[in-house]
């Protein structure tokens, strides 16, 4: 716990400094309406913290989130009794996604950036093979619904956050999260004392392919259809786990840290558009910011594991 | 990752491709290579077309020359255990550089060619600093400055700007004999590459780095030192690819690296040359075997007249097929 500590130093910082500005942001509207916002990445960054600290990498995860939304608006084309059918298909096809990159990655032993990277290729390219260029078709408004309505005062993707939450947890606490981490540490180590590396990474793939479906249901509710709602989302997942203290390589961190990582980045945003500092200058200073996030945490690294660059 | 774990033997025997390919991955992609070149022979010829007309194999030179000089950048830094992924705003950055420093003057090159290479190498050292100085993992700190250049690259610039001289268009355009000069320029920095990895101590100490840092440190190797050298070797040749590119354009273009794709793509390059992603392992022949093979397959799609997007499709199942025959070669020798 005391790796992640200084991620949750930066995200009360951020929030300080967002509310110094904005002191209505603190009233429980505009917070929950910030957690709203967050929700996607934090639980994409969720399902990336089971890939990457079982040492793997999970780029096709942006792509998947396009994939789902083009495909929900097509199938579902406005009709209200085609969302929950629908829904349960995304949900399968998530899961899906990650067996086969799990299984490319283990069983094949493709190192997981290409094969998710092929995936990402695969699944753009479908997409638009499909579509023929532009997303067709409409969302329902119950469909909808998830990203953008809530129950009483609290938004419903707060609520799927939460229920994410508690069930990556508890998984990091049981058994399986231990074997993930003694994998990503050491495969080897950890075969040669029973654990089944192969099966506990493709589980690992088929979260983080859980946690994309559930992200794009989220964000067509939220953001609507396109063919750039999951762009670049897999760069920013990655980089939340990161900035939480996890090791790239495996074997290190925690899962609430990824998500407060996630946080962190979501809050850098939002104070970014409050200081007016928005469109073209902002990858600038994220990418500082992110640089100087990432090199503060490695500060406190032992010296042989951060040495090793890859 | 799991590669660290697989022993590499060399085989006493075994069939013929095995032989082939079980020592040297960079051997397997060569006859991936005429594999693929004889089926888009084959398919040529059934469309009562010839796939290895001069016009074809200039088409292959040309089009895969700028990926290739970045391909061979990226070699070298993915060899001492690192990698770039901000060479696709680099690109366009340096398009732009190029082109605006000309002016459309022939007075302007040799100007704006140290320019770039300046800009380029800054941008080198400041990936390589990050990584060793700042202890960042790679994919971030390169991630980190691909934001930066793209920021910088939004605030400047809508659309192309700087123009080029006829004279510069040259080095885009022209054939010494069937040679086009692009694929010589690519030929030149892949062969300075290969004598500097294989002939010169700072290549072996490139592939000593990568290939375990701390049995590198311990033995006297200035690690940083090396990795910086490899990021900023990585960055000129992201460098000379937007000088080729601002040439064939004729100004430069604030998105010509990244639709181009070639951060993503010429790490698969590479990684299809049989250069291993954790480093140590591998070299610029397989790389060129790499970019060679995409190249091909893209021009046997245009034959075909496969869609675009299917073309997205069949890259990302051939990548990861590739790469599981590796990994399977690997294994069972």
């Amino acid at each position: 716990m005391r790796r992640a500590l200084p991620i949750f130093v930066v995200l009360a910082g951020l929030l300080v400094a967002i509310a110094v500005v904005n002191p209505y942001f603190l009233e429980p509207p505009a917070f929950l309406a910030f957690v709203k916002r967050a929700a996607p990445l934090v639980i994409l960054a969720a399902g990336q913290y089971f890939v990457i600290v079982s040492g793997e990498f999970d780029l096709s995860v942006g792509s998947l989130v396009t994939a789902e939304v083009v495909i929900a608006a097509r199938l579902i084309d406005g009709s209200a009794e085609a969302t929950w059918p629908v829904l349960a298909l995304l949900i399968v096809i998530g899961p899906l996604t990650g067996l086969v990159n799990g299984i490319v990655t283990t069983l094949l032993r493709v190192p997981s950036f290409i094969t998710t990277l092929g995936m990402l290729l695969i699944l753009s390219g479908a997409v638009f093979l499909w579509t023929g260029g532009a997303p067709r078709g409409a969302l329902s408004p119950e469909f909808r619904e998830l990203g953008r309505g809530s129950l009483g005062p609290v938004p419903w993707s707060v609520l799927i956050l939460v229920a994410v939450a508690a069930a990556a947890i508890w998984a990091m606490r049981a058994s399986f999260g231990h074997t993930l981490i003694a994998a990503g540490d050491n495969d080897r180590a950890a075969a040669l004392s029973g654990v089944r590396v192969a099966r506990v990474r493709t589980a690992a793939f088929m979260i983080s392919g859980l946690s994309a479906a559930v992200a794009a249901i989220l964000l067509g509710g939220f953001a609507g259809v396109s063919a750039q709602v999951g762009q670049g989302l897999e760069f920013q997942a990655i980089t939340a786990v990161v900035l939480g203290g996890v090791a790239l390589g495996g074997g290190r961190g925690s899962v609430v840290a990824a998500m407060a990582g996630a946080f962190t980045l979501e809050a850098l945003f939002t104070l970014l558009n409050l200081y007016g500092i928005s469109g073209a200058l902002e990858p600038a200073v994220q990418g500082v910011i992110i640089i100087a996030a990432v090199a503060l945490g490695a500060v406190n690294l032992p010296r042989r594991k951060a040495a090793a660059v890859s | 990752m799991t590669q660290q774990l697989k022993l590499r033997r060399v085989p006493a025997g075994g069939s013929f491709l095995r032989r082939l390919s079980a020592d040297r991955p960079a051997r397997a992609v060569y006859v991936a290579l005429v594999l693929l070149v004889v089926l888009g022979w084959l398919l040529f010829a059934l469309d009562g077309g010839q796939f290895l007309s001069q016009e074809n194999i200039v088409g292959i030179q040309q089009r895969s020359a700028a990926l290739g000089i970045v391909a061979v950048g990226q070699t070298v830094v993915i060899l001492a255990g690192s990698l770039d992924l901000s060479v696709a705003y680099l690109i366009s950055l340096t398009s732009l550089v190029a082109a605006e420093i000309m002016a459309g003057a022939d007075a302007g090159v040799p100007a704006a060619v140290a320019a770039v290479l300046a800009v380029s190498a800054a941008a080198g050292l400041v990936n390589g600093l990050i990584v060793t100085r700042l202890r960042v993992h790679a994919f971030i700190a390169t991630l980190g400055v691909a934001l930066i250049l793209k920021g910088l690259l939004d605030e400047r610039y809508d659309g192309p700007a700087g123009s080029v001289p006829a004279s510069f268009q040259h080095l885009g355009y022209d054939r010494i004999g069937p040679l086009p000069v692009s694929a010589l320029l690519w030929a030149v920095v892949a062969a300075s590459a290969w004598f500097l990895l294989s002939r010169t101590r700072l290549g072996y100490r490139i592939y000593a780095v990568g290939g375990d840092a701390e049995v590198a440190r311990l033995s006297g190797i200035r690690t940083g030192r090396v990795v910086v050298a490899a990021h900023v070797l990585c960055s000129v040749c992201a460098g000379i690819a937007g000088l080729l590119l601002a040439s064939r354009l004729g100004a430069g273009a604030p998105t010509v690296g990244t639709d181009g794709g070639y951060d993503l793509e010429s790490i698969a390059a590479v990684v299809l040359g049989g250069t291993a992603l954790a480093g140590g392992r591998g070299g610029v022949a397989g790389t060129v075997g790499g970019v060679l093979l995409l190249a091909v397959l893209d021009t046997i799609f245009n034959q075909m007249e496969v869609d675009s997007f299917a073309k997205d499709v069949v890259r990302g199942v051939v990548l990861v097929a590739a790469l599981a025959i590796y990994a399977r070669r690997r294994r069972t020798a």
